[in-house]
């Protein structure tokens, strides 16, 4: 059957096997930054939220801004692998565990950002307990952890196949235990006609579920802010906006894995331009609701005009003058023009175009979070600088920069238990000219 | 049952008229549970203090000898019976003495960083009149930090008083986002005032505060047990704050009382941004005949008080 095929294993098993002196290199300096994160935190809790930047006007600040990041890079699997996988686009293979991955990573990380603005993390069991079912907080931590439910199983349905094919590769050269472990997770799977059917329809209905829930997570996500009556946040469009933001953040974040695990584990002959130019497309679609959504939203508040509307229009086109250029102009653009244009359509060229997508996305939930917050109904009379503008600390950042080297650190972990480009059905790109290419 | 209520209502609005009259200056409002426990281990202050005894009559006890009861966080959860609280703020007569906020932080063990009662100086527009703006929390009927809290650690009472329970709350500080009049402070440390308080902690008393968590105006609920005032209403040298009953119709500043309805009427009463639709339990009289000047206002304060309205339209028109 299937697993009797010529095995393609041998060529990624070396991945699996040995760890090169730059790979433990890397790994020690991630867990150098998550070690400096781990004494911010330390400070946080010992001091108090007061070594924030965070004060009683902007009670929200970085770390929502990672929370809302995060999440959304988390879409990356959820809908495009969704996506890709349910219209069987054939030339998903090679990228669609990257982009589960990413999922599931981003989604573990991203609700560790909430906790680290909750003041009392020592009554967190509280939100169970005594959970209301009227709070989006409570819709939040439903759908969060459905949706985390929902994405590990997609993940594992579609690692079963190569899982089997580890177990029975026998040149296979690792230790016992890891073998056991992937004879275990395998569940027996031998591929025969009926258990093919069995995992097919399995996937295909998580790969439903998993796009569904998205959705819904991401729109909760919104609706926390825009359920309130806050100038910038009280809007319609917010659901949406933050969907098309997330999957648009997903689809960057895509490329950038695609890149460096091209260059790292020397996958040039299957993830070929095709595949960059082919999520490309994608995130210029994306790139194109997303401004659409943007300039929505910010004309109908600048042309109506209500006074603290307009308040906040001017913070903006003042104060965060470069964040909103940005994110909402040259995040915009740059992949329009970059990915639009033929000429323009290279590896390297759509590659840092994702990284200006990843920073303007960012960027883009600062300038939603932040202005907001500073300029309230009732204006800010303060004399105490801290309390009148938000500037994030070292122990922000630091925890920022936490949060980014746990992802690398887990995915480079995640690339050394399974190939990370799946082998089962994986065919070498034909030299075929696309149109797009 | 509920002629019982009406009848209660009706025999508590006579008494508390005739109690008014009686008490006069720096006295009680209301009914109902009048008491005030004495503490006769506590240190004397000098400073007397007018309560009535459960007996009706008017003692005066050194401030010092008096502790608050403080009743349980369940109590706390539920209310004064037959009560439905108001505060009315005359902005005509407001000097920004800031005598509320310095009386609101004593009586709360609060920081200098945390207010309960902030004064703004606000001016609607260009060409209309600045004035002092006290801000307590507005108690809304429709309070949206009550809808958006995860746990119930904020609630509306029956005596629609908006408290926190801070040995519930997370510390999500949602309900600070979904307050539009920015009333909600937090504890971003633990301040050395919050020890000052060795009382059991109560919702009622907000106090001692509690690291990590909200806090905000709770109306005095403690206060109004044992038939005082808020502490900010009391210590107003204008009687700016006026504090009552809406189903007993009344409202006093300790000095003068007032048909709350009639007030409301005569004096043009408002509600700050009544469009959000959150109906707040404190009303405003128009700053119209005013017994200062607005730079009144600018007196005696220290400096990083006055550094705060620098930025307002009115300083910086103002600016030599």
């Amino acid at each position: 059957m299937e697993l009797q095929q010529k095995n393609p294993l041998k060529e990624f098993a070396p991945q699996l096997e040995r760890t090169s002196i730059q790979g433990y290199a890397w790994i020690l300096f991630l867990l150098m930054v998550i070690g400096v994160g781990v004494y911010a935190f330390l400070q946080q809790v010992i001091h108090g939220h007061e070594v924030t930047g965070m004060r009683d006007n902007v009670v929200w600040g970085v770390y929502i801004v990672n929370f809302i990041f995060f999440m959304g890079v988390s879409y990356a699997g959820a809908l495009i692998s969704g996506t890709l996988h349910l219209f069987k686009t054939a030339w998903r293979k090679p990228i669609i565990r990257m982009a589960e991955f990413i999922t599931i990573i981003a989604l573990l990380i991203g609700p560790c950002f909430i906790l680290l603005c909750i003041g009392r993390l020592d009554k967190l069991h509280y939100l169970v307990i005594f959970g209301r079912i009227q709070s989006p907080i409570t819709w939040d931590v439903i759908a969060i952890s459905t949706d985390i439910f929902g994405c590990f199983i997609f993940l594992y349905l579609s690692l079963l196949r190569d899982l089997a094919t580890l177990r029975d590769y026998e040149l296979l050269q690792l230790p016992n235990w890891r073998k056991k472990i992937y004879k275990a997770l395998a569940l027996g799977y031998t591929g025969t006609p009926e258990q093919q059917e069995r995992l097919n329809r399995a996937t295909d209905i998580m790969a439903a579920m998993v796009i569904a829930i998205a959705i819904i997570v991401y729109s909760v996500l919104a609706w926390i802010f825009s359920v309130t009556l806050q100038p910038g946040w009280h809007s319609t469009i917010f659901g949406p906006y933050f969907v098309i933001a997330a999957v648009y953040s997903g689809s960057a974040v895509l490329i950038l894995c695609m890149w460096v695990f091209r260059k790292v584990y020397h996958l040039e002959e299957y993830i070929t331009k095709k595949h960059f130019v082919s999520v490309g497309v994608i995130m210029l679609v994306l790139a194109a609701f997303f401004g659409y959504f943007t300039f929505s939203d910010y004309l109908t508040k600048w042309y109506g005009s209500e006074k603290n509307d307009e308040l906040l229009i001017q913070l903006l086109f003042k104060k965060f003058y470069w964040p909103f250029i940005i994110s909402n102009y040259v995040g915009v653009l740059l992949p329009l023009l970059v990915v639009g244009i033929a000429k323009f359509r290279t590896i390297t060229n759509i590659t840092l175009t994702s990284i200006v997508v990843v920073i303007a996305l960012w960027l883009n939930r600062y300038i939603i979070v932040v202005p907001t917050l500073e300029s309230p109904y009732l204006p800010i009379q303060d004399s105490r600088p801290e309390w009148l503008n938000y500037s994030a600390t070292w122990v922000e950042w630091s925890l920022t920069a936490t949060g980014v080297a746990v992802f690398c650190l887990l995915f480079t972990l995640a690339s050394k238990f399974i190939n990370i480009v799946p082998v089962t059905g994986l065919q070498k790109e034909e030299k075929k000219e696309d149109i797009l290419v | 049952m509920e002629e019982e209520l009406n009848k209660n209502q009706k025999n508590s609005r006579r008494q508390f008229i005739k109690k008014g009259l009686i008490a006069g200056a720096g006295v009680a409002v209301g009914s109902g549970l009048i008491a005030a426990y004495v503490d006769s281990t506590a240190a004397e202050t000098g400073e007397k203090v007018k309560v009535l005894t459960t007996g009706g009559e008017i003692m005066e006890v050194d401030r010092g000898l008096l502790k608050l009861p403080r009743v349980s966080r369940e109590e706390s959860h539920k209310g004064i019976p037959g009560r439905k609280f108001v505060m009315v703020i005359d902005l005509g007569k407001c000097k920004n003495a800031r005598k509320c906020v310095q009386a609101c932080q004593k009586g709360h063990h609060l920081p200098k960083s945390q207010e309960f009662m902030k004064v703004y100086l606000l001016q609607d527009s260009e060409k209309t009149a600045p004035y002092w703006f006290p801000k307590p929390c507005f108690h809304c009927d429709n309070p949206l930090c009550v809808s958006v809290c995860p746990v119930g650690a904020t609630f509306k009472r029956s005596d629609g008083i908006v408290l926190i329970d801070n040995e519930r709350c997370i510390g999500c500080k949602f309900c600070m986002t979904g307050c539009p009049y920015s009333t909600r402070v937090f504890a971003w440390k633990h301040y050395p005032e919050f020890d000052v308080d060795k009382e059991p902690y109560s919702p009622e008393a907000s106090s001692p505060g509690k690291e990590g968590t909200v806090s905000k105006c709770d109306f005095c609920p403690d206060l109004i047990r044992v038939g005082k005032i808020p502490y900010c209403a009391s210590a107003c040298p204008m009687g700016v704050i006026y504090f009552g009953d809406v189903d007993e119709d009344t409202v006093t500043n300790g000095t003068e009382t007032f048909q709350f309805s009639q007030l409301i009427h005569d004096r043009a009463g408002y509600r700050y941004l009544e469009t959000l639709g959150t109906r707040p339990c404190v009303y405003y009289l128009p700053p119209v005949d005013r017994q200062f000047e607005v730079d009144r206002g600018f007196g005696d304060l220290d400096e990083n008080i006055k550094e705060r309205y620098k930025d307002t339209p009115y300083s910086k028109k103002n600016k030599p």
